[in-house]
């Protein structure tokens, strides 16, 4: 049998068939939906007279535009989001589609209650109109975001019909050091191969530093696939992979569980599987990684010097250098540390889980963020909110100085609503430093969220020491 | 959808690379659940001045005299990348522009646009650098720029955007195919289904 990465595996399984000119058409088992961008398909399937055939495998929250505030309702402060909200729920119940409604308590951000839920399996297409979708892959699953309306077309048919990307492995080698978390080793990654590094490819990452993450930090990893310009991102399925997945609500049970199991033995690549690129990181050098300009690709460990634009051979990185240093206000050479911060958010797709906000808790315990900064957190999902609060977390966050939010997107995206201020800079456990994403000319860095802890604390951007997070 | 034409235009160049969906049409100018009616967003942060008093920034390149009514973009590398939202191709399109030249694209906003009537051409820096302020012509049936510059389409798309296709139809010719491939799908993974 000829050697096959999983990627290929999974589009094989998928394969209805081929049609002409390199395109396939792809069978689809499960599709999320959101408030923001779900809607609109809802409408427009709903204008076409067009029915949902399978609306079991259709699943729908609300998180983008719901408030984050104690006590919130259908109201909110993005200007019309009443109307999204509303929509949303009378379209997906009219389809028969499950909602994680306000107020529920499986409600919160898509790909944190996707697998929260058991909805996504290893093995499975899962497709949703959010490009954050690819954090899923960590599951040994092919899960991609997708436009409106190609929504329309996988609810209405089941099926894409798409060329098949090319297939990447970025295989880390050795482990990382204490303190190195999955997100300093995503933006390490993009850092060092720019945000475009993997467009047009599936990535797949492997190598022993990957094999050591939680399954939750296997999601953050996954996140940033798209901030790197990949298809998706994938990692094999181990047995981290199955303890997680084993009796979620949406999972199989009993002999299907059996079955599944079985099918799953071989979601990995074959060890003389080729893949289109390959490349290799050393995961031992790998810091503390921060973004100091406007796309993720402009990041930076925490010990290196800002760049300077004439540090870019190439023309564009050079220009796009000069306007991210002129927006975020900063000068090459200096460093991120000692930069003095207006606010420190934790929360989003990337890092709202409960080990991410366990983490945080014991760099915050017993200590006060600086007083002159705003620090929010917004657990990622209902469920993580609520555990957090049986393990007295939220007082840590709160006597700390942090705001404890219901869980949704909030401030991760700058919607017309909440925001944070012009021109302020924000420490950030998010995925997007684009200009503009937290708020009007808002300077976002994106950091781990124990570097958002620690720089809350010192007022300006710090790392964590070994000593914070030991106690 | 109706079919693309032959466009004879002068380029707007709007020569910076990582042109992110956030940028092309911001998240606050996203206000109903609509495709329609979001041109007058496009590129908000950057085209204007007051964005609430909606008063035009003369430097933004858009907003240049020579460029009004101009069909197609010229940008840099990876156009189009971060969110998903297809909103970016409907504000684009409803603003009028039918063509969009760059390096590289997001991958979401790339298939976005064929689904839209938007021709994404993928197409070296160099190359678009000499096409900077030409009244320039794109015919998609024969894949050139002013008749000598070749570029590639996957002829599945090239076949979308000439008929301006509906997908859901496209898929429903093979609803034989997609049953069968359920039926044989549902013995091989009968744990993937949910009914
Ligand atoms: S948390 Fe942020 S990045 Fe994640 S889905 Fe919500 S808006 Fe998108």
């Amino acid at each position: 049998m000829v050697a096959k990465t999983l990627f290929e595996k999974l589009w094989d399984i998928h394969t209805v068939c081929n049609l002409a000119d390199g395109v396939d058409l792809i069978y689809i088992d499960r599709i999320f939906l959101h408030e923001r961008t779900g809607s609109i398909s809802l409408v427009g399937l709903d204008e076409a007279g067009r029915k949902i055939p399978n609306p079991e495998k259709v699943f729908c929250t609300m998180d983008h535009i719901v408030d984050t505030y104690a006590d919130r309702d259908d109201n909110t402060s993005m200007p019309d989001g009443r109307n999204f909200i509303e929509t949303t729920r009378i379209k997906t119940q009219k389809a028969g589609i499950r909602l994680f409604d306000i107020g529920d308590n499986q409600q919160g951000i898509v790909h944190v209650i996707s697998p929260e839920q058991g909805i996504i399996l290893p093995g499975l297409t899962l497709v949703c109109p959010d490009s954050h979708t690819c954090t899923q892959g960590a599951f040994g699953a092919l899960a991609w975001g997708i436009g409106s309306t190609e929504t329309e077309q996988a609810l209405a048919t089941n099926v894409l019909r798409l060329e098949k990307p090319k297939s990447m492995l970025i295989r880390f080698e050795g482990t990382c050091s204490p303190g190195v978390t999955a997100k300093d080793i995503i933006l390490h990654l993009i850092g060092k191969h720019t945000a475009f590094g993997g467009v047009g490819y599936v990535v797949e990452f492997s190598g022993e530093a990957i094999d050591e993450l939680s399954m939750e930090g296997r999601m953050t990893l996954c996140n940033m696939s798209v901030e790197f310009g990949a298809f998706s991102g994938l990692i094999a399925v181990d047995q981290k992979t199955i303890d997680y997945v084993k009796g979620r609500q949406f999972a199989p049970k009993e002999e299907l569980w059996e079955e599944a199991l079985n099918s799953w033995k071989d979601l990995n690549s074959d060890h003389d599987a080729t893949f289109d690129k390959e490349i290799v990181i050393d995961a031992n050098v790998i810091k503390p990684t921060i973004s100091w300009g406007t796309n993720p690709g402009q990041s930076i460990s925490f010990y290196d010097p800002i760049p300077s634009p004439e540090d870019f051979q190439d023309s564009n990185l050079k220009s796009a250098a000069k306007k991210a240093l002129s927006y975020m206000d900063l000068k090459a050479g200096d460093f991120l540390e000692n930069l003095k911060i207006d606010a420190a958010f934790i929360g989003s797709c990337t890092n709202s889980r409960l080990s991410d906000l366990r983490r945080v808790s014991k760099i915050l315990k017993h200590k006060k963020i600086a007083p002159h900064v705003r620090a929010i957190c917004v657990p990622g999902s209902t469920e993580v909110k609520r555990k957090a609060e049986e393990e007295g977390i939220d007082k840590i966050f709160i006597d700390a100085g942090f705001e404890w939010r219901e869980s949704g997107c909030s401030m991760c995206f700058f919607a017309g609503g909440e925001s944070f201020g012009f021109e302020e800079r924000v420490i950030s456990s998010t995925n997007r430093n684009f200009e503009g994403r937290q708020g009007p000319k808002t300077r976002t860095h994106i950091a781990s969220p124990e570097t958002v802890a620690a720089s809350a604390i010192a007022g300006h951007i710090s790392i964590a020491t070994k000593m914070d997070a030991d106690q | 959808m109706t079919g693309f034409k032959t466009v004879i235009s002068l380029a707007v160049p709007l020569l910076r690379i990582n042109v992110d969906t956030d940028t092309i049409i911001p998240s606050r100018e996203m206000k109903q659940i609509s495709k329609k009616g979001l041109s007058d967003g496009l590129f908000a942060g950057w085209r204007y001045l007051n964005e609430k008093n909606r008063i035009l920034d003369p430097d933004f390149v858009l907003n240049d005299s020579r460029y009004q009514g101009s069909q197609i973009l010229l940008s840099g590398d990876n156009f189009g990348c971060g969110s998903s939202r297809e909103h970016a191709v409907w504000a684009l399109h409803e603003y009028g522009f039918r063509v969009i030249i760059a390096p590289s694209f997001g991958s979401i906003f790339y298939k976005n646009c064929i689904r839209n009537g938007i021709l994404p051409i993928r197409l070296q820096k160099n190359q678009i650098d000499k096409l900077v302020d030409n009244t320039i012509t794109i015919e998609l049936k024969s894949q050139k720029i002013d008749k000598n510059i070749d570029f590639d389409i996957a002829p599945a798309d090239k076949n979308m955007l000439l008929l301006g296709l509906d997908d859901i139809d496209i898929n429903l010719s093979y609803s034989n195919k997609i049953e069968e491939f359920e039926k044989s799908d549902r013995k091989r993974r009968p744990w993937a289904y949910l009914t």
